[in-house]
């Protein structure tokens, strides 16, 4: 009903008269809603790279005076040396910040809210105020963990995954304010991703236009729709979780305290029942629109397009039973860990099947290396190495072995940056023209693109090698330990790769910001691409369409016999098509 | 600096380096098909002037072939891992002589008990000693794991053997050293400011050398 109604509403780009406010600030149209979610979490993705260099500087040269510390207060690093306190803080924070404010709304706050209704042919989200409302409610949690780093305490000492009793008790972690502000800006990020997820299944659900049927759909809006799911069921965990961890942690209650009869195991249970899921909602997104991207970069259709789908809601539905893989050495009945074992291990079939379609669509396809096509070729090529070593932790017998090791840093980094970033990397230029009506440069790009690749690797490579040689995760000052004093030598060269990798990136942020205002202008269709969302102008105005199109196939007709071009809108109707049927229009 | 596993010496080093280098030459094999087979199309198929891409939605055949081979894999992978997790950490693994040894972590040292004359803990001849774990050579070893305060974890990596210490929760852990020698105990749980200092070193004795060194230390602790 609200599509019919929506549909009657004109929607003219020509006279939009709301104020600025309305417009840039409180706004309720998804697109200006995305851009403020992508500035916002760029911002943060900034921050907890710095939080990085400088973790990077204490393991490259511990106790030696950071170059620029001096500028910090004397309870994190008098005289620049950083203190054992500050290094824990800055664990905590970089993987807090990357993963709950970097990531996660870069791919879903950003893309779902963007594409979402741009894909699917509608005007808005099903509820835009609810969706302004998840900005808010994403930006005010942001505030206070930023915030929580300048309190007399400092921020949380615990780790991103918080584990209790150390994050429940201030006289075990040392900190008190800081904690708590974790957990209440936590509560808050929770928040904003219900509200979100509800909009994106809403939306998705009842909005699509005419003819726009479940396998007509892109691939990114099919994961950005099953990432919704995990989200909605995820979050309102890990919210309930923070909820009674705050309560321990000011009213005095013991859900967690041992010493009074609360379960320490608990918190680990509901934070990875969360938490694994969360492993998906950051990368599924980034595999929808890395296939988008290299359909495209390729001319071809997508490979296997419903097997891909059914790969991503069987991951989707294995991310609910993996949780305990991270716990397999915790103390947890060990009967357990041989079938979380199993259910880790069949996830890597599907995923497995994406990786061989991304493979099958560039098989005889014409390959044209747009900045991109070139990292959606790298989002692949890392990702494999990422879900491969994956296999190794898998095994309960290795994972207590390499289990809190860098091995494991490794790992999630090849995931995390090699997958979801550079999928980021591709989505950001891809989509740019769409949100700003220009192009980002794309020379600076192929730049940024090569060097990040180079000094990515050089990174994070080694951090196999220090794994497997028992470097453990989370440690101040490596060479404390005899055995780990050989590899200070690996440890100084991945942080000179890190500094580097740092530095390459401001190469992005510089064209991104430079071509807001002097990028070449976009046409319609700068990609010559078959979405919908290519059919509007450059940047897309409020509102979208005045008449909602209409989709006659679906989005991965490239190099199709039928044409002469090699690409074939989805809105284009042929002489062949029929019109969808009128049932399907009223049913939306 | 050695580019590959920590020196051997527990009975779990044979099965666990055996799984990792298992592992290593499956998606080692994985890893060569798929980025050789990426350069060779991005070689291969890269864009010239006047060709098409070639138009297809796939191939069932393909989709079938490369669902059942990773599925396979993986299935194998799990039974023949379960097989040695349940040697190393089922519930019935510890074996039936193995010697007790009690470790109490706290922020940030290890507290050792060691079982005294009559082998046993919980007995009047027990004694503790601060962050230095004596264990004889060839000998299962039973440890009776607890926290004072927050989570920490066991981990000697030239044994291979890791385990989470968790407050409120008594967990045993067992290991078997093969080879005289000092290595280091490390916490590899984030418990604290102080988590990367919370070490000690592991003394692998002879059964002599060993049973020297307990009545010393006994006497030692008992002054």
């Amino acid at each position: 009903m609200t599509t019919v109604a929506a549909r009657t509403q004109p929607a003219p780009p020509h006279h939009d008269d709301r104020s600025f406010l309305r417009k840039y600030i409180f706004s309720t149209d998804h697109k200006i809603i995305g851009i403020q979610f992508l500035f916002v979490s760029l911002f943060f993705l900034l921050v907890g790279g710095l939080l990085a260099m400088q973790m990077r500087w204490q393991l490259g040269f511990p106790g030696k005076p950071m170059p620029g510390g001096g500028i910090l207060p004397d309870t994190m690093a008098p005289g620049g040396v950083i203190l054992p306190e500050y290094y824990i803080q800055l664990v905590t924070m970089h993987g807090t910040f990357m993963i709950f404010f970097a990531i996660m709304p870069l791919l879903v706050g950003v893309y779902a809210n963007f594409l979402i209704p741009l894909k699917i042919g509608t005007h808005d989200m099903a509820f835009p105020r609810i969706n302004m409302w998840s900005f808010w409610t994403f930006l005010a949690g942001g505030v206070v963990m930023l915030l929580s780093l300048f309190v007399p305490d400092g921020a949380s000492r615990a780790g991103w995954t918080q584990y209790v009793p150390l994050s429940a008790r201030h006289d075990y972690s040392g900190a008190s304010l800081g904690q708590e502000l974790w957990s209440v800006a936590i509560i808050f990020v929770g928040l904003s991703s219900i509200l979100g997820s509800l909009n994106y299944i809403s939306t998705v659900i009842n909005n699509r236009a005419p003819g726009m049927t479940w396998f007509r759909l892109p691939l990114s809006v099919w994961a950005l729709f099953i990432t919704a799911i995990l989200g909605l069921l995820a979050l309102p965990v890990l919210s309930g979780a923070a909820i009674m961890l705050l309560f321990d942690q000011i009213l005095g209650t013991h859900f967690f305290d041992p010493t009074q009869g609360g379960q320490a195991l608990l918190w680990q249970h509901l934070f990875w029942f969360f938490g694994h899921p969360e492993v998906y909602i950051l990368i599924l997104p980034a595999m929808g629109m890395v296939s988008d991207i290299i359909a495209n970069g390729s001319r071809k259709p997508i490979f296997g397009y419903r097997s891909m789908v059914f790969a991503i809601v069987a991951i989707a539905f294995l991310g609910w039973i993996v949780w305990g893989h991270h716990m397999f050495v915790s103390g947890m009945n060990p009967t357990l860990g041989s079938s979380f074992m199993v259910s880790t291990l069949v996830i890597a079939v599907p995923s497995a099947v994406k990786t061989f379609n991304w493979m099958g669509t560039m098989w005889r396809g014409n390959l044209k290396f747009t900045v991109p096509m070139l990292n959606a070729v790298a989002f692949v090529a890392m990702f494999v190495i990422g879900g491969l070593s994956g296999i190794f932790m898998a095994a309960t017998p290795v994972d207590m072995f390499i289990h809190d090791t860098y091995f494991i840093v490794a790992h999630l980094h090849y995931v995390l940056f090699g997958g979801s970033l550079f999928a980021l990397f591709a989505a950001i230029p891809y989509w740019y023209p769409k949100m700003f009506g220009r192009l980002m440069h794309e020379g600076w790009g192929k730049v940024h693109f090569w060097l990040t690749f180079l000094f990515y690797n050089l990174t994070f490579f080694p951090m196999h090698i220090l794994g497997m040689a028992g470097h453990m995760r989370r440690i101040y000052d490596p060479t404390q330990y005899v055995f780990l004093q050989p590899y200070q030598p690996m440890n100084v060269f991945i942080s000179v790769s890190a500094f580097l990798l740092f530095a390459t990136q401001l190469i992005f942020f510089v064209n991104f910001w430079w071509s807001l205002k002097r990028g070449q202008k976009a046409d319609l269709n700068p990609w010559q691409d078959n979405g919908l969302e290519w059919t509007l102008p450059s940047p897309a105005p409020h509102g979208n369409w005045e008449r909602v199109p209409t989709v006659y196939r679906g989005p991965y007709e490239l190099s199709s016999p039928e044409v002469t071009e090699d690409y074939l809108p989805q809105t284009r109707k042929l002489p062949t098509d029929r019109e969808p049927a009128a049932a399907t229009a009223a049913r939306h | 600096m050695s580019w590959w596993l920590p020196p051997r010496a527990s009975t779990f080093t044979g099965p666990i380096d055996g799984l990792f280098i298992a592992i290593l030459i499956i998606t080692g094999i994985a890893f060569v098909l798929v980025e050789v087979g990426l350069i060779w199309f991005i070689w291969r198929y890269r864009q010239r002037p006047g060709r098409k891409a070639f138009y297809t939605h796939g191939s069932n055949r393909a989709e079938v072939i490369w669902t059942t081979i990773p599925a396979v894999t993986m299935v194998a992978l799990g039974l023949i891992s379960n097989h040695y997790w349940v040697e190393i950490k089922g519930r019935n693994s510890i074996p039936a002589n193995a010697y007790p040894i009690g470790i109490h972590a706290k922020q940030f040292e290890w507290q050792v008990t060691y079982p005294g004359a009559d082998g046993k803990l919980g007995t009047g001849d027990d004694f503790t000693v601060r962050n230095q774990l004596h264990v004889p050579v060839g000998q299962p070893i039973v440890l009776s794991l607890s926290s004072e305060d927050v989570i920490h974890s066991f981990y000697v990596p030239q044994f291979r053997v890791r385990q989470d210490i968790v407050p409120g929760m008594d967990i045993k852990a067992w290991f078997q050293a093969t080879v005289p020698g000092t290595y280091e105990l490390g916490c590899s749980q984030l418990c604290g400011l102080g988590h990367y200092r919370m070490r000690a070193q592991v003394f692998v004795q002879t059964q002599a050398d060993y049973d020297a060194w307990m009545k010393q230390a006994a006497q030692e602790a008992s002054k």
